[in-house]
């Protein structure tokens, strides 16, 4: 490697005053002391929260539960092609189709069952890439809590959105187009609504 | 650095009646069989030889062919840091009489990739002090990485079963007639940051005998990545070092391309590399804050944590996830940054330089600290070589090797920023190593900004990237390769590679075998810290029990990287 590439980081020997260690300790107060009136009068440094009374806000992409979109006319967008099932690579997917029998065509395929297992998820929103039909996308509802590993397998039922898409708190989805909210930093954060 | 013909030529030289080697033509790097007879002294002279100078075996790993005669090929990874040249050796083993000579008096970092490869190939290395399981427990029966072996089965490790040497049973009473103590410390204690275990023999607080036990954060990487496609492994290189993971899967996406010979668009190498360095930084911001923290400065720790959780917010807003953020994709990257993402990077820069003049003003001065940290831990340039160790660790050791300097990739050589390097080899040159390299990544991510040009994210190539979404909705032939990737996975041409980056702890290598199929047919990761941390043991002796703290935080062992 050239020389010019490296830069020497040895330390100097300590001098008089550091050896004395009051005046490092002073030194070390002040900033201390900077920090503490920058947080006690603006905030101007601290980025914990006092959870959950105020929470912070995340980006549009987040990636949390997942919810299953629906067409217009209230039923799933999903055809059971079982894409996403193939791509996880948790394996937290089942999905078992069936006919619908209110399909305009003929053998055109919906799920009966479409189960997640919350806690093998891994979040990671390959399903959401792999679905041709932007049936399953992702919301931004990461705080979930069960008292049972069952409860944690959600279905259709609870998947299934039928209000308006854009009621949702949606979350990681396919993008095209712009993306619609900016980083914010420092972090930006909101009352709860409870 | 000398051409591959003169190297091979070199090699040849070894061996005047033409037995030992033969060359394996088509190969990313030289590539030599070898026979084990002829193993010893093939390590011997390529190390010691002043032109070959192979001081680094970066990595010992087992392969498995079950249709093969010889069913077993042992693979060695070699590197001269003086030439820059690098060499792979592969000792092809039949299943009846899988058995080879050990390396480990030549180089001593082969001693635990070696009992790994014992451990998941059943492979026995004659001459191993030491050779008994390392990742899997006592309890464990078979051999996990063979082909065979049917990952269903679950071994249970009683009480009472666990490890515990031998020396650690025997009482033994010290000069004074006191009987010395045994202490166990981990596997969960605050200050090993993670699983790992050391048992260490105590003279008061003089650790006299020390050994560590580490796998208990194994979840079969390598085994897992045997079953899924390409890009489904790029969740789990997320795991591996969790305080970095950006370069994990960027280094995982780089092997992986150099084996498809596709390239990833500028665009999207220019963002690989910002968030890269940025995961540097955060990683730097754990290390030196936990070691601090162990020291007893908590407030560093905690100024420090700020810088961090805004990187954090970073990477969600790009990628949606903040910790294991699976934002890479083999070609490219999942999706492009957002609006805005200039202004946050900008944002960020000032905040870490902040936050670390804050912290050096606390501490770097400080004669607590410095009285706490010089000379604590010092390994010598050589030592450290032949432990295998890479990264600020080498670096505070005196050896100026950095994988992007001396073997660059993502663009890296025409940037312009420095290779921190410090003599000492203590606790407190590894501290200013890093310091100074959070700065020199600080540059990287403000060069990198300014080259920040609007282009695709992903390659176009229909056989490995995903095409568009919009296109899936409308194009029947998009809607087709689309399902052809997913249910199939992309074909990685049959062949091997070993992709090597700079990781936040030093030379991350990803060891891959591909036979053509949707799925790798075998990947080894070299992780940084499993090198380094086999050498904590020696490095422990004599010291007292408070420094082997501070010894272990300025390492930066990650349990993720370690156990895989």
């Amino acid at each position: 490697m050239k020389s010019a590439d490296v830069v020497n980081v040895d330390p100097n020997g300590q001098t008089f005053l550091q050896r004395v260690y009051l005046v490092e300790i002073v030194k070390g107060l002040w900033v201390t002391l900077r920090h503490f009136v920058g947080n006690l009068f603006g905030r101007s440094y601290t980025v914990t929260v006092p959870w959950p009374e105020v929470k912070r806000e995340y980006s549009d992409r987040l990636r949390g539960k997942h919810i299953l979109l629906t067409r217009d006319d209230g039923s799933p967008r999903c055809v059971a092609c079982y894409m996403c099932e193939t791509a996880c690579p948790a394996d937290c997917i089942h999905i078992e189709a069936e006919e619908d029998p209110t399909a305009a065509v003929e053998w055109e395929k919906r799920p009966k069952v479409f189960t997640i297992d919350l806690l093998r998820c891994v979040f990671c929103g390959f399903c959401v890439d792999a679905c041709p039909k932007e049936a399953i996308v992702m919301s931004r509802e990461h705080e979930m809590a069960f008292s049972s590993r069952d409860q944690a397998v959600v279905g259709l039922a609870e998947l299934l959105q039928k209000q308006p898409v854009a009621t949702l708190d949606l979350g990681y989805r396919p993008y095209y187009g712009e993306s619609k909210r900016l980083i914010a930093l420092p972090i930006p954060m909101k009352s709860s609504t409870s | 650095m000398a051409t591959r013909e003169a190297l091979l030529e070199t090699i040849r030289s070894l061996f005047p009646d033409g037995s030992g080697v033969a060359e394996d033509a088509g190969c990313d790097v030289l590539t030599v069989r070898s026979d084990r007879t002829a193993l010893p002294h093939l390590a011997q002279r390529l190390k010691n030889d002043p032109s070959l100078d192979f001081d680094l075996l970066a990595d010992v790993c087992g392969v498995d062919y079950p249709d093969r005669s010889e069913r077993f090929e042992v693979v060695y990874h070699l590197a001269s840091l003086t030439h820059g040249h690098r060499l792979r050796i592969r000792v092809p083993l039949r299943e009846d009489d899988a058995t080879l000579p050990s390396l480990i008096g030549v180089w001593k970092s082969a001693d635990w990739f070696e009992r790994e490869a014992f451990d998941m190939f059943g492979i026995i290395f004659d001459g191993h002090p030491n050779l008994r399981r390392i990742l899997c427990h006592p309890s464990f029966r078979g051999h996990a990485l063979r082909k065979d072996y049917d990952p269903g089965q679950r071994w249970l490790l009683r009480e009472g079963e666990q490890y515990e040497p031998a020396w650690a049973r025997d009482v033994r009473e010290d000069d004074d007639h006191f009987e010395t103590q045994i202490l166990n410390l981990g596997p969960s204690h605050p200050a090993t940051h993670g699983t790992l275990r050391v048992i260490a023999r105590l003279d008061g607080e003089i650790i006299t005998q020390a050994e560590v036990e580490i796998g208990y954060l194994h979840r079969c990487f390598e085994k897992m990545a045997e079953s899924h496609t390409w890009n489904q492994v790029i969740p789990y290189t997320d795991r591996l070092n969790y305080c970095s993971p950006m370069i994990n899967g960027v280094g995982y996406a780089l092997a992986v391309e150099r084996l498809l010979g596709v390239t990833a668009p500028p665009r999207a190498e220019t963002i690989r590399l910002i968030l890269s360095e940025l995961s540097r930084i955060m990683d730097h911001i754990v290390c030196i804050g936990a070691n601090l923290n162990d020291l007893g400065a908590m407030t560093p720790f905690l100024y420090m944590y700020e810088a961090r959780e805004e990187i954090y917010s970073v990477l969600e807003a790009c990628a949606g996830g903040r910790l294991t953020i699976s934002y890479v994709r083999i070609g490219g990257l999942a999706n492009d940054v957002p609006a805005g993402f200039e202004d946050a990077v900008r944002y960020l820069i000032g905040k870490v330089t902040r936050v670390v003049d804050d912290m050096e003003r606390l501490i770097t001065k400080n004669r607590i600290f410095r009285d706490r940290t010089e000379g604590i831990g010092v390994l010598s340039a050589v030592d450290a070589v032949n432990w295998g160790w890479t990264g600020p660790c080498l670096r505070a050791s005196g050896v100026g090797y950095d994988v992007r300097k001396a073997h660059p990739y993502l663009g890296y050589e025409t940037y312009d920023f420095q290779v921190p390097v410090a003599t000492g080899g203590d606790t407190l040159a590894r501290y200013l190593v890093r310091v100074e390299e959070i700065r020199q990544s600080l540059r990287l991510v403000d060069q990198g900004l300014a080259r920040l040009a609007p282009g695709p994210i992903i390659s176009d190539d229909h056989r490995v990237a995903l095409p568009a979404k919009d296109k899936v909705y409308t194009e029947m032939e998009s809607l087709i390769w689309h399902f052809k990737l997913i249910m199939d996975g992309m074909k990685v041409p049959a062949g091997e590679v070993y992709g090597f980056t700079e990781g936040a702890n030093g030379e991350l290598g990803f060891y891959i075998v591909s036979d053509g199929g949707g799925k790798p047919y075998r990947i080894k990761v070299r992780p940084p810290c499993f090198a380094i941390f086999q050498a904590y043991p020696e490095m422990l002796q004599g010291r007292m029990i408070a420094d082997s703290v501070a010894i272990l935080g300025s390492l930066n062992i990650i349990a993720g990287e370690l156990d895989r």
